[in-house]
């Protein structure tokens, strides 16, 4: 029975295809606030090839979603949310293409069947299936909106950690942000990766952008210290801001394995006198160099 | 039975390990290292871990150990090419090789020792 009701409502969007259509447009043009992002062609043309394939689906009898015979219409929702979701669209916005389509369905159905039961039953059917298309776009929509957001969070990940090279032999990894676990094993992966590419012997972590010291932080730093040193390569933290030392004091946090200096040139200048180089200021190197040149 | 080689290059061992390390080929490296120290009377070892890629907190104390008794007859120990992810492993595991000298590469290991002995 059920089979047959479902044929019903089928058979009478197929009947009214056109003028459901046109309806359908209408009352999505006049919901668009945003004509100037989707063009009318492109709505119309999304909206005919769903109709169709909505016709074709139903021909089969079958009025579930997650059957084989929707895959088309799956497909067409899921590349219009994602296309929307892409372009900004809200999540009200795009669900409105499905659910729009109620008023111009129920409209047929009540002018063309008399009988007050079958209407209400055909109205269930219909309104089952477009929720269900509904929720379907919804959801797809928030998926794709969440596969941004993880693209994002991955590419300032990468973006957050570069380590430079500021000298033969000497790195520089500035850190901007907090330190969590996470961002920790990206930083040390990095800086490691770099120390084998350079050969460098030392790296300098400057934590000037660190806006908070913590325990768990200063034990990611000291992590970063500890394999940056199995590798062969000495760290010096700089970048100490007053506050934050006074922090790590309080805190107990025990710094005293590492070199530590207040900024990051004096640890440069700590670096360059360990690895024997030296940077005289060419207008006064005849006067005193403020480097005195390395013993070897 | 298999045995990891031991060279030497004037006062300094060579330690090259190529091959998984298990419990008995390093008792045995610890064996034979600290008799080779004595009789080349070897003031530095160097041990090239770079064709390690997995290193488990066994060979990571094996490691110390051998570095402590190296010192304890007056080597020094220096350990060179770890792998990053090596190194990540070890101090994820808390084993951070305390009183064991790194360098980057042989080189770096060997101009460390000399200078250590100069």
């Amino acid at each position: 029975m059920k089979e047959n009701k479902e044929s019903q409502l089928g058979a009478l969007i197929r009947k009214h295809e056109a003028d459901i259509l046109a309806e359908w447009l209408k009352a999505q043009l006049a919901r668009q606030t945003r004509r100037d992002q989707v063009h009318e062609a492109e709505i119309r043309a999304t909206s005919k090839e769903f109709l169709n394939a909505v016709v074709e689906s139903m021909r089969d009898g079958s009025a579930d979603i997650g059957s084989g015979s929707w895959a088309k219409v799956r497909d067409l929702l899921a590349e219009m949310s994602s296309t929307r979701a892409s372009q900004g669209f809200s999540a009200t916005e795009t669900a409105t293409f499905v659910l729009s389509l109620k008023e111009p369905i129920f409209a047929r159905l009540r002018q063309d069947i008399t009988d007050a039961r079958t209407v209400a039953d055909e109205m269930w059917v219909a309104t089952l299936l477009l929720d269900g298309l509904g929720l379907y776009t919804a959801e797809f929509y928030q998926k794709t909106r969440e596969e941004v957001i993880s693209r994002q969070q991955r590419e300032l990940l990468e973006l957050s950690t570069p380590v430079v090279t500021l000298w033969d032999d000497i790195l520089a990894l500035p850190l901007i942000g907090t330190l969590d676990s996470g961002r920790t094993q990206v930083v040390m992966e990095s800086l490691l990766e770099k120390i084998v590419a350079t050969g460098a012997s030392i790296a300098i972590i400057d934590i000037t952008g660190v806006p908070t010291v913590d325990t768990l932080v200063a034990q990611h730093l000291m992590k970063t210290v500890a394999a940056a040193r199995l590798m062969g390569a000495d760290c010096i933290i700089s970048g100490i801001r007053p506050q934050i030392a006074q922090t790590i004091v309080h805190l107990g946090v025990d710094l005293s394995a590492v070199t530590t200096k207040a900024s990051l040139a004096d640890a440069f200048q700590v670096a360059l006198k360990r690895t024997g180089a030296s940077v005289h200021r060419a207008a006064k190197a005849e006067a005193k160099s403020p480097t005195p040149a390395p013993d070897a | 039975m298999e045995r990891i080689p031991i060279l030497r290059m004037g006062r300094i061992l060579l330690v090259t390990i190529q091959v998984d390390m298990h419990d008995q080929l390093a008792l045995q490296l610890q064996d034979d290292l600290t008799a080779r120290i004595v009789r080349d009377r070897a003031n530095g070892v160097l041990i090239d871990i770079s064709s390690l890629d997995v290193v488990d907190s066994f060979i990571g104390r094996m490691i110390s150990n051998i570095a402590a008794m190296s010192s304890v007859l007056d080597a020094r120990t220096v350990v060179v090419g770890m792998q990053p992810a090596v190194a990540i492993t070890l101090v994820e595991l808390g084993l951070e090789l305390e009183g064991v000298r790194t360098a980057l590469n042989v080189e770096k290991g060997m101009a460390l020792l000399q200078e250590a002995a100069a």
